[in-house]
């Protein structure tokens, strides 16, 4: 087929401003930023994963009635379980949030790699559950009369760095089950068995932080096993998402 | 370089192929009506063409490169059958997160030069959500035309749209004519695809009836291609 008329057609799809698209880290940036917009002002997922975190640290307490020892044994478990939990909670509203009036579609329409966009969502999605782990580590302590402060920046380090690890995985798969209608329970189901190094490694890195004591001898070995399996999942997701967003 | 061009292009979902070796090339400065009855595969056809979706065999070339190269997205605006807004944000937010995707220069200056337009500057503040259907219709249109594409993929643009949101479409639409942009239009509703339309495409059960520039008979009755081509009215 050809244009109507006139050989000024060629030069009027010369680009009418600079179009070259935006750089990785600002559009994940504009993404995250979008994220994090949208969900301080609905808080859907927020206000759930929080009253999740705290509830069930409440009801433990309440439940076993833990001595210092005892806490010190579960306090890792406990806390991790929980955050994983709450986690599923943010993950499942990061790509759901696109559905409604096909918001993904505008997304991928634009100039952006998958990557960038998974980037960005990974990134609120990080800081969103960073935030509910320190509400929830601030009730374990008034709960459980956990001395935490005390080793607070190892222990934001371990958390920043366990976050990131259940975060990029889970945000991943929220991407690979945004359609699906049984979503909230497939990503749980998908999500933990490959979580299992990382929640190990950050169970046993927690729990003495988490009541104030110092950490183990084999921390750093867990820090190691925690770091390389942020680094290779990281890695993996980038690489892996525009098949899943693109079919 | 072309617009567009297809090679022998399948879409299959499941064992369903939803296009059938569809083959097509269109100059730039043209404007397609893309025609065809519900499920024909416009819409699956239009997501190719916006690097929505892969094709499941054969080639596809859009402004000379892949649709899915971010160079090619930046130049082409794609309307589908959701307004791709957030409902959460303002009118403001939404067309400025765009223009900032598209990496615009200024992007909430020319976000607000868009609402004027639109005539809804005094709304920039107002949530998506508290909008009515005719506002967010004219919202979505701006976000398809910000960045002011080479290339439009309008998916029946004109389905249920109140009057003053088709008004600022066809303004658009002629505006964009005159530029010389490339438009491909999808929609059954043959006189409002017909008039801008220099070519015209008609799929029939995922394949490629007839592909042509318009003729006058189109024009002078709306069911002539599909009785002569297509599956009678």
């Amino acid at each position: 087929m050809t244009a109507p008329a006139g050989g000024s057609l060629l030069e009027s799809v010369r680009p009418r401003q600079a179009l070259r698209p935006a750089g990785f880290w600002r559009s994940a940036l504009t993404v995250a930023l979008k994220d994090l917009r949208a969900e301080l002002r609905t808080k859907q997922a927020l206000n759930a994963s929080l009253a999740f975190s705290v509830v069930i640290l409440l009801l433990f307490s309440f439940a076993f009635d833990p001595t210092a020892e005892e806490t010190r044994a579960l306090a890792g478990g406990l806390l991790w379980l929980v955050f994983a939990f709450a986690g599923a909670l943010i993950w499942n509203r990061s790509f759901a949030r696109e559905l409604p009036n096909d918001c993904l579609d505008g997304l991928l329409a634009a100039p952006i790699s998958g990557a960038a966009l998974y980037a960005g969502k990974a990134a609120a999605n990080w800081l969103l559950l960073m935030a509910v782990e320190l509400a929830g580590l601030a009730a374990f302590g008034v709960f459980y009369n956990a001395a935490w402060t005390s080793r607070f920046w190892p222990l934001l380090g371990v958390l920043a760095l366990g976050t990131w690890a259940v975060t990029v995985v889970g945000t991943l798969f929220s991407a690979l089950t945004v359609n699906l209608r049984l979503r909230e329970l497939m990503l749980p189901l998908l999500v933990y068995p490959l979580l299992i190094p990382a929640l190990l490694a950050a169970i046993q890195l927690t729990g003495p932080l988490a009541v104030g004591q110092a950490a183990s001898a084999e921390a750093m070995l867990w820090l190691r096993l925690l770091g390389a399996f942020d680094i290779i999942f990281t890695a993996l997701a980038l690489g892996l998402v525009e098949a899943v967003l693109v079919s | 370089m072309t617009a567009l061009e297809l090679e022998q292009v399948w879409k299959f979902y499941g064992d369903f192929p939803a296009l059938r070796g569809i083959s097509l090339r269109l100059d730039p400065g043209a404007c397609l009506a893309l025609l065809g009855r519900n499920g024909a595969g416009k819409s699956t056809l239009l997501r190719i063409l916006a690097g929505l979706s892969r094709a499941g065999r054969g080639q596809v070339r859009v402004l000379g490169t892949d649709p899915r190269e971010r160079q090619a997205r930046a130049r082409i605006g794609v309307l589908g059958h959701g307004l791709s807004l957030y409902e959460e944000l303002s009118a403001l937010e939404n067309l400025t997160l765009f223009a900032k995707l598209y990496n615009l220069a200024e992007p909430a200056r020319r976000a607000r030069q868009w609402l004027e337009r639109i005539g809804m500057a005094s709304a920039g503040e107002g949530l998506v959500r508290e909008f009515s259907r005719g506002m967010r219709q004219r919202l979505a249109i701006a976000r398809a035309f910000l960045h002011e594409p080479d290339l439009l993929l309008l998916d029946e643009p004109f389905t249920a749209l109140d009057d003053r949101a088709v008004a600022v479409l066809q303004e658009l639409l002629a505006e964009a004519r005159r530029e010389g942009r490339t438009v491909v239009l999808s929609t059954h509703q043959l006189r409002e695809a017909l008039e801008p339309a220099s070519h015209v495409a008609l799929l029939v059960r995922g394949r490629l009836a007839y592909a042509g520039e318009r003729r006058r008979e189109m024009l002078e009755d709306a069911g002539w291609l599909y009785r002569t081509y297509g599956e009678g009215t």
